[in-house]
């Protein structure tokens, strides 16, 4: 199916069970530990030996030798397979740096070598008793401040040179000039990356913990010079992702390699103190923002550069996406660079590019509020715009962003206190809050749908559910384009056998796979109008049935004798990117505590108010929202990668050194879904809402912290060490 | 290069009875492998998580002898004779313990990786409070009470990245509740 106008109506909008409050269907499994995980697959082949990884122990250089008499003679070792046994592996395009083979070291902790025992304690043993001799080129600088001076030409993007900023912020009444940094973080996603591999007759099958099933295929393909028709990838449950499992890694290429060599099923998961540096973090940003008003508050000119850490070959963080559409104002000049250094791999994180990026702005425009004293609320409303301000042609499909404002500042009790206004004894009080913008694409995405002739309906989609509840939003989508009730689905997700997915990322997810399962529903539809010798369109699916006017038949009755199988998949005509701009918005406020004496910072209340067009699932959509949220409270207050900038790595590789958001540090969350379609986004008329929760929540955090205490902090995470020596006297 | 590799003994198997969800256990382990291990590897109990093995996140979480740990944390040999009971213990899929329940409805989990161990937790804190064991944020010492600060504090040693923490708090309020 191609969607290639906007929706019009369609069996979807019924909303008997989309739409609807319905609890995971998965929940039973994950919430009694059966939800089985990669690593965790005990019945997928008999015989699964263990792999323990070796990382290496420099950032940059050459292995010389690798001593692997000693881990070879252990007891219950198989085999050791390192890195100076091959040449390079073949590299997909989707990897900026090379995941084993040959002697180079390109980050420190790359995986070197792997260790295949009987027992994983006795992988683990072995895999210490291997002796490196290294080369180390220590001469690369790692400090990204020191790089900024020396990114060249071709790693500038101008991605908007609109007007002619530099006069115009020349002449501006009101104008702020401000740089803001944000930490490299990582997605600690609780469960690490794991594989099983297992090779049967030149035959490669990996059961893994995968964002993108399809991705994983190719690559591990390419990696290992097969057809990718010889390929087979599971993972039906993922222990989180956030953008950590996009892209194949090394515990499945090393568990493939130790399989080949050992003969026999090898899993490995990487120790949690080796996932940190050796797969994928967020950039680190220096963010210079310039923002020029008039008097009344009207922006005129707006400057966003943002240079990012990124190996040669990479993307980086670009921080500025959401100020080429965010707010109004004339004049604009928009400029991404690149520098190149050489860390792990900086790839997507949660909201990339926006999470980073609002952390910036909207703090930027909190402090541009501040210096023409308005209401920071009132000044994003004046800044609106309905149209795309470098390309006023394009027109945002829906933007409810001031309803947003609007609505949030109500149900919270925003009353723009002043800063240091507010106290409860020995707690300073803060008010802050922030706008959001993420896109909103998506991706072609396929379905397949079989029903059966006890009336039951499968569903086939390489799609993930990595907590976001595809699983059960699929299960309502066929459930309404059916008319069968949900304990009557039954979903299989994550399968490289099934038809191709968006997969989970980019917050296009929930959008394209509803989308392709849509697809797939009407193609059954068409099918059994035609056996009915009935126009589809007028056919109505409720309750089991099939109802064309008088004539109402079971639908079951259509697969009595055999199975009736339906397939498709959804395409988007570029119309949805060229005529329109599709985005989705919100607002989000935040209460604080901060204590006069010790600094310490205790937050209160968070509202979130979103514009993300037709919520699929209000239950599990709303958990995407706070967890994004709760996620923005990490990137506030705590979240950060230490670069050790002698050594070129982070220095806090694992769960004690690397802060996450506890219970405790997480307050109150009220989530607030605006009502209403968005007809340009999907047949569906749904867009995701996944990473729009993370996106500005970091900022409305510091707004509440300056609010409580007057002390503006530009670099994150706002740790007590940052402004413990600026807070107001006691 | 380095010399001439040492030989290195064979670790010799212990023998260790363990009573895990009321059902005898009788492994012989490596002394190395931990009570995380023997549960998910040897009994192939898979319920109790591995995030970390380093006792930073509580996703291991299990009762033994009636006390939450991190059964990552602790070596198999050193709970000879111990009760152990994991979230296959708790309850079943056709037979959800009230907690369970209270996760499904609330919306507690995401991913689904820390929530065993969210649950293994959550269960311990309501008996910890009802035995009136205090925590850092108790004030009075005497009267420990169930409180939303109470849950939290005890909490935060089990990690949820998805950041589910408001709907596990509603979740276990509501078991407490209802009790």
């Amino acid at each position: 199916m191609k969607f290639d106008r906007p929706a019009t109506t369609n069996p979807s909008d019924r909303m008997a069970v989309l739409g609807q409050p319905h609890t995971r269907i998965d929940g039973k499994l994950k919430t009694t530990g059966t939800a089985a995980y990669a690593y965790e697959r005990h019945d997928a082949v008999e015989g699964q030996l263990y792999g323990y990884p070796l990382g290496a122990g420099i950032a940059r250089g050459h292995v010389l030798a690798m001593d692997t008499r000693e881990a070879e003679a252990a007891p219950g070792v198989v085999t050791v397979v390192t890195t100076l046994q091959m040449e390079k592996l073949p590299q997909d395009d989707r990897n900026i740096v090379r995941l084993f083979g040959g002697p180079e070291i390109v980050h420190y902790h790359q995986a070197i070598a792997v260790v295949v025992a009987e027992t994983f304690e006795q992988a683990r043993a072995a895999a210490n008793m291997i002796r490196v001799t290294y080369d180390e080129d220590t001469s690369e600088i790692y400090n990204l401040a020191e790089k900024r001076e020396m990114v060249e030409d071709q790693d500038i993007q101008t991605h908007t040179n609109v007007g002619d900023f530099h006069t115009a912020f020349g002449q501006a009444e009101v104008k702020l000039d401000a740089t803001y940094v944000t930490p490299p973080q990582t997605h600690v996603m609780m469960e690490p990356h794991a594989s099983i591999a297992h090779w049967t007759d030149g035959r490669l099958r990996v059961w893994t913990s995968s964002q993108m099933i399809d991705w994983h295929r190719q690559a591990l393909a390419t990696t290992f010079s097969l057809d990718p028709e010889a390929v087979h990838v599971e993972s039906p449950f993922i222990g989180g992702g956030f953008g950590g499992k996009l892209f194949l890694r090394a515990d499945a290429v090393l568990a493939a390699l130790g399989a080949k060599k050992a003969g026999r099923p090898v899993k490995v998961a990487l120790p949690r103190p080796m996932v940190i540096n050796n797969t994928t973090h967020r950039a680190e940003t220096i963010q210079h923002i310039r923002i020029g008003a008039t008097k009344e508050g009207k922006i005129t000119a707006i400057f966003h550069d943002c240079v990012s850490n990124t190996p040669p070959g990479g993307a980086g963080e670009d921080a500025t996406n959401q100020t080429r559409y965010f707010y109004a104002g004339e004049h604009r000049l928009i400029v991404n660079r690149l520098a190149q250094v050489r860390l792990p791999e900086s790839n997507s994180m949660r909201a990339p590019g926006e999470a980073a990026g609002l952390m910036a702005l909207e703090v930027a425009m909190d402090e541009m509020a501040e210096k023409l004293g308005m209401d920071p609320v009132e000044f994003r409303i004046a800044n609106d715009t309905q149209v795309v301000p470098e390309n006023p042609s394009q027109k945002f499909s829906q933007r409810r962003f001031v309803e947003c404002l609007r609505h949030g500042a109500e149900t919270f009790g925003w009353t723009n206190p002043k800063p240091m206004s507010q106290r409860d004894g020995d707690w300073l009080i803060g008010h802050g809050m922030s706008g959001a913008y993420r896109g909103a694409p998506a991706q072609p995405s396929g379905a397949r749908v079989r029903l059966q002739p006890n009336g039951r309906l499968i569903v086939e989609t390489d799609m993930t559910d990595i907590g976001t509840g595809s699983y059960t939003i699929l299960a309502q989508t066929a459930a309404e384009m059916t008319g069968l009730p949900m304990d009557r689905i039954e979903m299989r997700l994550g399968n490289s056998s099934f038809p191709v997915s968006s997969g989970s990322g980019g917050q296009f997810g929930a959008a394209s796979s509803t989308a392709g399962l849509y697809a797939a529903c009407v193609a059954l539809r068409a099918m059994i109008a035609e056996r009915m010798q009935a126009d589809p369109d007028t056919l109505d699916f409720r309750d089991g049935q099939v109802i064309d006017g008088a004539r109402s038949l079971p639908l079951s009755g259509f697969a009595s004798e055999g199975e009736m199988v339906a397939e498709d998949k959804i395409e988007f005509g570029d119309f949805r990117s060229k005529e329109y701009k599709l985005a989705t918005f919100a607002a989000h406020f935040v209460e604080t505590r901060v204590n006069a004496y010790t600094g310490e910072i205790r937050l209160q209340r968070m509202l979130s108010v979103c514009d993300a067009g037709r919520i699929l699932n209000p239950v599990t959509a709303r958990s995407q929202v706070i967890g994004g949220m709760t996620m923005g409270v990490g990137s506030a207050l705590m979240e950060k990668l230490d670069v050790d900038d002698k050594r070129g790595f982070f220095v806090n590789h694992d769960l004690a050194g690397y802060e996450v958001p506890v219970h405790l540090d997480i307050p109150q969350q009220e989530v607030i879904f605006l009502t209403g379609d968005d007809p340009v986004s999907t047949p569906l008329k749904a867009k995701g809402v996944g990473e729009l929760g993370i996106s500005g929540v970091a900022a409305a955090v510091a707004n509440a912290i300056h609010n409580a205490t007057g002390v503006r902090v530009r670099d994150f995470p706002i740790t007590l060490d940052k402004f413990i020596d600026r807070l107001p006297p006691v | 290069m380095t010399a001439a590799p040492r030989p290195h003994p064979v670790p010799t198997g212990t023998s260790v009875r363990l009573t895990v969800n009321g059902q005898p256990a009788d492994l012989v382990l490596d002394p190395r492998v931990t009570l995380l291990d023997a549960l998910r590897e040897h009994l192939q109990l898979t319920g109790s998580k591995k995030g970390c093995d380093h006792g930073q996140c509580g996703a291991c979480t299990v009762m033994v002898n009636g006390r939450r740990i991190n059964s990552c944390l602790s070596l198999a040999v050193m709970h000879d004779g111990d009760e152990v009971t994991t979230i296959e213990g708790i309850g079943t899929p056709d037979a959800l313990d009230p907690m369970q329940e209270a996760f499904v409805s609330h919306d507690g989990f995401q991913c689904g990786y820390c929530t065993p161990g969210q649950i293994c937790s959550a269960k311990a804190v309501l008996e910890e409070i009802r035995q009136g064991i205090p925590s850092h944020v108790t004030r009075d010492l005497e009267h420990v009470s169930f409180s939303d600060d109470e849950l939290r504090e005890r909490m935060s040693g089990n990690s949820c990245r998805c950041g589910a923490y408001a709907n596990i708090l509603a979740a276990i309020r509501e078991v407490e509740e209802r009790a």
